[in-house]
């Protein structure tokens, strides 16, 4: 359950960025491989924030999709699930996207 | 979860070297913010705007920034004071019960001493593996997560602050038993290592990518029972090949002393 440090993370990133100030919505992006789930994080959110700055704030994520490139063959294509595998048999590819675990922004109130 | 700051790392308990005394018997005095761990406005987002923003009523404020960036600046921190002092620090990761700790027994009492080694040891509870290093004559520190399900950059400065290994030595940091949550926090290790059993099955490095896919190291454990169980040697090389082209496997035993030698090597040649 590594999703309530990560919601920690948010809360703490975004009170030492605006402090004292109440906000009304926080945007996460959380990409399919980042080994992060989104539902987890929502789950932790409402007990994460209470007492703080973000209490009753809608939490909205959104979750790119993941996308490799191929070393051996140079292809692009977007990974069945966390195994990314090329075509061509090759399991030697870069993560172009997917991995993102970014705190996009906040709507403040 | 810290008043102060709201850091989860409440309940989180160091122990130094020779305060292992009875286990659980330590509760929560020592969040002592004698480290990087940085409080009040802007202070730890260093190159940030600052912090003290007016007028924002109704508006949109970017922040663009990544959720794990504060953890990753303390685990550089990390980094260059052990890259200063020539310390090797190895990340050692698996599920319960794989022999990270047998491992480390062994490897203090052959190659302790050669090596330098020092042990930070992660659990939830306990200082149970702190003492088995301890009696192995290799000073260790034992951080207990409380809460937590891995070591994190914070907790290690507190564990290194508490150890103070010598330069040029090896540090082996033992985080908490799970081959999921490990996986995210960079600790400032230069390497790491994961252990899977023979035991366990040859399916784990398929089952759990994101730690099988950090790994430089893979300690194929307790080889000397292979004879006894159902497991695919060629299958668990071939899944590894999968998740991580570029990771070696190493075969070995702490209970018979198979590929140890290769394994003391292997931290020996990274530390030159």
């Amino acid at each position: 359950m590594h999703e309530l440090a990560i919601t920690e993370g948010v809360v703490q990133a975004v009170t030492e960025r605006l402090p004292g100030t109440p906000i009304a919505c926080v945007h996460l992006e959380i990409g399919v491989m980042s080994g992060v789930v989104a539902d987890s994080v929502r789950f932790c959110f409402d007990l994460v924030t209470e007492g703080t700055t973000l209490e009753g704030a809608r939490l909205d994520i959104i979750q790119p999709a993941a996308r490799c490139r191929c070393r051996d063959c140079g292809a692009e294509f977007e990974p069945d699930g966390m195994i990314a595998l090329c075509d061509c048999g090759s399991a030697d590819v870069a993560v172009l996207a997917g991995q993102e675990l970014r705190i996009r922004s906040v709507e403040v109130v | 979860m810290c008043a102060t700051c709201g850091c989860g790392v409440a309940g989180v308990r160091v122990f130094g070297p020779g305060q292992l005394g009875p286990a659980g018997h330590d509760h929560g005095t020592d969040h002592s913010h004698d480290h990087e761990h940085a409080h009040g406005p802007g202070q730890a987002d260093r190159g940030q705007p600052p912090s003290h923003e007016h007028g924002l009523d109704g508006r949109t404020v970017q922040i663009q920034q990544n959720i794990l960036a504060k953890n990753d600046r303390l685990a550089e921190d990390n980094r260059a004071w052990l890259t200063a002092r020539g310390i090797l620090a190895v990340n050692l990761m698996s599920s319960p019960g794989a022999g990270k700790t047998t491992l480390l027994e062994r490897t203090a009492r052959e190659a302790g001493a050669g090596l330098g080694l020092t042990v930070i040891e992660g659990d939830q509870e306990t200082t149970l593996d702190a003492s088995r290093i301890e009696a192995a004559g290799c000073a260790v520190a034992q951080i207990n997560t409380g809460a937590g399900c891995h070591l994190d950059a914070s907790m290690v400065a507190r564990g290194l602050s508490a150890l103070n290994p010598s330069p040029g030595s090896v540090l082996v940091i033992e985080n908490v038993g799970n081959l999921v949550c490990p996986a995210l926090f960079d600790l400032g290790e230069a390497a790491r290592v994961v252990l899977s059993s023979v035991t366990e099955g040859a399916d784990k490095p398929i089952k759990y990518p994101q730690m099988f896919r950090g790994a430089d190291l893979v300690l194929l454990t307790k080889v000397d029972l292979l004879p006894y169980v159902d497991f695919d040697t060629g299958r668990h090389a071939r899944d590894l090949k999968l998740i991580s082209p570029g990771a070696q496997i190493m075969p070995v035993s702490a209970t018979t002393g198979e590929g140890l030698p290769a394994w003391y090597a292997w931290l020996s040649e990274r530390t030159r």
